[in-house]
C-alpha cells in the first residue's frame, strides 16, 4: 500500500507531470486565465487518463509481448479512437458540458501527457493498479498546475506588466517560478 | 490560399515562423532533452527525419487518403517513423536514445508535425513540402540548439561536453532543473520581444518625418 | 472529389471543419487504413529485425561492464534466476523474463568470486536503481554502481559522480550503516553518507539492507551447493 501511495503521491508532487516530467504542456501554456476553464480541462484529462492508463496495461499484458515494436502505434491509435469516443459519448449525455469543453476535447489527442503516461507506465512496468494510481496522481497535479497557472494568470492581468514580458515570456517565467516551488516536494517520502 | 514561392517555403520556417519560438509548438521535448546541446541536436535530428519523411508520404499520397480519415493516416505515417526513429537510434547511439528517453516516442504528439502535414504537405506537391518540411525541421533544431546551448553552458559549463569557462566556474544548476527549462524560453522570448520593441521605434520616427505611413513589420 | 477549400487548422482552432460531402464508402475508408498499417508494419518489422540484435548486444555489454565493476572483474559471469519455491535455478522454467536473478562471477581458475545483485527503490527525486557485488563467504559487500538515478544534479546525483562514496562501498560489511561525515567509528559496516545528500545516500545503502535481507538465505544455500564449483568456499 506504501509504494501505491507512493505512486500516487510521487506523480502528483514530487515529479509533477506538467511542471518536472514537461507532460501536457500545450494546455498548460494556452491555459486562459479562467480557474473554472482550467479546472473543467484537468477534469477531462483525468478521466482520459485513466482509461488510457487502463487501456494500456491490457494492452501490454495481452497484445504486445507478441509485438513490442507496435507499441507506440497501438498506443496512438487507442488514444485518437478513445478521445473520439468520450467526445461522442459527451455530446450525446451531456450537450451542454461539450459546449464548454469545445476546444479541449480534440486537443487532448495531441496533449503529450496522455501518450507520455502510456509511455511511462510501460517504461517502469507498472501494473494494472499501480498505473492506475499513476494516472490519477499524474491528473490530479496536472490539474493543479493548471489551476495554478490560471489563477496566476488571473492576478496579473490586473498587474502592470512590461510590454516585452506580455504574453508568453511571462507565462513561461512564472512557469518556471512554480517548476522550482515543487521541488520543495522532494524527499516527501524518505524513509 | 496564397502562392508562396519555393524559397519562402524554405525559409519561414527557419526563423520568421519558427516553430518553437514564434509558434510555441513542440515545447515539451523543447524544454525536456535541452539539458544538453548533445541531446537536443540529437531531437532536433530526429524530429526533422519524421518530419521530412511524413511530409513526403503524406504529399504522395495525398489524393488517396480519404479526408475522412485523414489525421488517423498522417497519425500512423508520423508514428510509423517515429518506431523506426526510435529503433534506429537505441541501435546506433544507445547513450544518447536513454538521455532522451520516452520524448523520442512523443514526437508523434509533436503538434508541429501533424500541423505541418495538415495545413501544407497534403495540399502541395512533393518538392514544396520537402521545402517546408526541411525549413520547419531546421527551425525546430535551431530553436532547440539555443535553448540547449544555454542550458549547458551556464548549467554545466561546457558545450558539447568541452569545458568553455574554466575551472573556477561555479555552474547555474538551476539550467539544468526542469526550471532551467522554462526560465530559458521564457527568457529567449523576452528577449525577442524586446527586440521586435525596439525596431518598432527605430522605425517609427523614420515613419513619422517622411509624414508617409508603411506598414511595419510586413508579413510575408 | 469537389475542390473545397478547408481552412487551415491552426494549432488551438478546435472548430470542426465544415461538413465534407460523403462521396467516399467506408469500404475504401477502411481499406486505405488497412493498405497503410500494413505496409508501416512491414517497414517496422523490418527495421526491427536489423536493430534488435544491436540493442540487445548493448546492453548485454552495459550488465558485463557494471558485473565487472562490481565484483572486481570476474572472467565470466553466469545469471541464476529465483524459482518460485525460494531457490536459485540455472534453468528453472523455459520464460525467465518475469523471475527475480543474480549474477555469479567465476574467475580465471573458475572458482566463484561473488554474486552481483540489483535492486531499486524510491530515492529523494525518483527510483534509484544500482547493482552491487556481494561475498556470501564473507557477508561483505564488494562494490556499488548506480545504473538509473535521477537525483537532483549537484546534490543527490553524486552518488554517481563522487568516487570516495563510491569506494566506501568495496569491502563494507553487511547490514550497512550509514553515518555523517565526522561521526564514524570506523566500524566494518560503516559507509559515511554524501554531505547534503544524505537522503540519496540512505537510499542507496537501504536498497543494498533490503536485497542482501531478502536473498541472504537463497543465495546461501546456491552458493554452498554442488551447482557453484566451489574450492573452500568464495574469497
Amino acid at each position: 500500500m506504501g509504494d501505491l501511495l507512493w505512486i500516487l503521491v510521487s506523480a502528483m508532487l514530487v515529479n509533477n507531470f506538467t511542471l518536472v516530467l514537461f507532460l501536457g504542456l500545450c494546455p498548460f501554456m494556452g491555459v486562459s486565465g479562467r480557474v473554472s476553464t482550467a479546472i473543467r480541462m484537468g477534469a477531462a484529462n483525468i478521466f482520459v487518463l485513466t482509461i488510457t492508463s487502463m487501456t494500456a496495461s491490457f494492452l501490454n499484458a495481452f497484445v504486445l509481448p507478441y509485438a513490442p515494436y507496435l507499441r507506440l502505434i497501438s498506443f496512438i491509435v487507442v488514444i485518437a479512437s478513445l478521445v473520439q469516443i468520450v467526445e461522442t459519448v459527451i455530446k450525446k449525455v451531456s450537450p451542454t458540458l461539450f459546449r464548454e469543453l469545445g476546444i479541449f476535447l480534440p486537443l487532448i489527442t495531441t496533449n503529450c501527457a496522455i501518450l507520455g503516461l502510456a509511455i511511462f507506465q510501460t517504461n517502469r512496468g507498472y501494473d494494472f493498479v499501480e498505473g492506475l494510481f499513476f494516472a490519477v496522481g499524474g491528473g490530479l497535479g496536472l490539474t493543479l498546475a493548471l489551476v495554478l497557472m490560471a489563477s496566476i494568470r488571473e492576478q496579473t492581468e490586473l498587474a502592470d506588466v512590461p510590454a516585452m514580458a506580455r504574453g508568453m515570456g511571462l507565462v513561461l517565467i512564472l512557469a518556471g517560478s512554480l517548476s522550482l516551488a515543487f521541488m520543495g516536494f522532494a524527499g516527501l517520502f524518505s524513509s | 490560399m496564397r502562392a508562396t514561392t519555393p524559397q519562402q517555403d524554405l525559409l519561414r520556417g527557419i526563423w520568421r515562423e519558427n516553430p518553437v519560438l514564434v509558434q510555441l509548438l513542440g515545447l515539451c521535448p523543447a524544454l525536456a532533452v535541452t539539458n544538453t546541446v548533445a541531446n537536443s541536436l540529437a531531437m532536433g535530428l530526429a524530429t526533422f527525419f519524421v518530419l521530412l519523411g511524413s511530409s513526403i508520404l503524406v504529399s504522395t499520397f495525398k489524393t488517396w487518403i480519404p479526408k475522412q480519415v485523414r489525421i488517423s493516416a498522417y497519425i500512423l505515417i508520423i508514428a510509423t517513423f517515429v518506431t523506426i526513429a526510435d529503433l534506429v537510434l537505441n541501435a546506433l547511439v544507445p547513450e544518447i536514445h536513454k538521455a532522451l528517453g520516452a520524448f523520442i516516442a512523443l514526437i508523434v504528439v509533436n503538434c508541429m508535425i501533424l500541423g505541418r502535414q495538415e495545413a501544407f504537405a497534403s495540399k502541395r506537391p512533393v518538392p514544396r513540402a520537402i521545402l517546408d518540411a526541411v525549413g520547419t525541421g531546421t527551425g525546430f533544431l535551431v530553436a532547440l540548439t539555443m535553448i540547449g546551448g544555454f542550458r549547458e553552458v551556464l548549467g554545466y559549463g561546457t558545450f558539447l561536453g568541452y569545458p568553455v569557462f574554466g575551472s573556477s566556474f561555479e555552474p547555474w544548476i538551476i539550467m539544468i532543473l526542469p526550471a532551467g527549462g522554462f526560465f530559458t524560453l521564457g527568457f529567449l522570448l523576452l528577449g525577442f520581444a524586446w527586440w521586435e520593441e525596439r525596431k518598432k521605434e527605430r522605425i517609427r520616427p523614420r515613419r513619422w518625418i517622411h509624414g508617409v505611413t508603411h506598414e511595419v513589420g510586413g508579413t510575408v | 472529389m469537389s475542390e473545397r477549400k478547408l481552412p487551415m487548422a491552426e494549432p488551438g482552432d478546435g472548430a470542426p471543419p465544415p461538413p465534407v460531402e460523403v462521396e467516399v464508402s467506408s469500404f475504401r475508408l477502411v481499406g486505405t487504413l488497412t493498405v497503410a498499417g500494413a505496409i508501416a508494419g512491414l517497414a517496422i518489422v523490418l527495421i526491427f529485425q536489423w536493430a534488435q540484435p544491436r540493442i540487445e548486444a548493448y546492453q548485454a555489454m552495459v550488465l558485463r561492464q557494471a558485473i565487472t565493476e562490481v565484483l572486481g572483474g570476474p572472467e565470466r559471469y553466469e545469471t541464476v534466476f529465483l524459482d518460485s519455491d525460494g531457490a536459485f535455478k540455472a534453468n528453472p522454467v523455459a520464460d525467465t523474463t518475469g523471475l527475480d536473478r543474480i549474477y555469479v562471477g567465476y574467475n580465471q581458475a573458475d572458482d566463484p568470486v561473488g554474486v552481483a545483485v540489483v535492486g531499486a527503490e524510491a530515492g529523494f527525486q525518483d527510483v534509484i536503481r544500482l547493482i552491487f557485488g556481494y561475498d556470501p563467504g564473507t557477508g561483505n559487500v564488494l562494490g556499488m554502481k548506480v545504473l538509473e538515478s535521477k537525483e537532483t544534479p549537484g546534490l543527490g546525483d553524486k552518488i554517481e559522480k563522487d568516487s570516495t562514496f563510491i569506494r566506501e562501498f568495496q569491502e563494507v560489511a553487511t547490514l550497512i550503516q550509514g553515518v555523517k561525515r565526522g561521526r564514524e567509528s570506523g566500524a566494518d559496516e560503516e559507509v559515511i553518507m554524501i554531505t547534503g545528500a544524505t537522503i540519496s545516500s540512505k537510499a542507496i545503502i537501504d536498497i543494498i539492507n533490503h536485497r542482501v535481507a531478502a536473498l541472504r538465505d537463497p543465495i546461501d544455500s546456491y552458493w554452498s551447493s554442488p551447482a557453484v564449483m566451489t574450492t573452500g568456499g568464495g574469497s
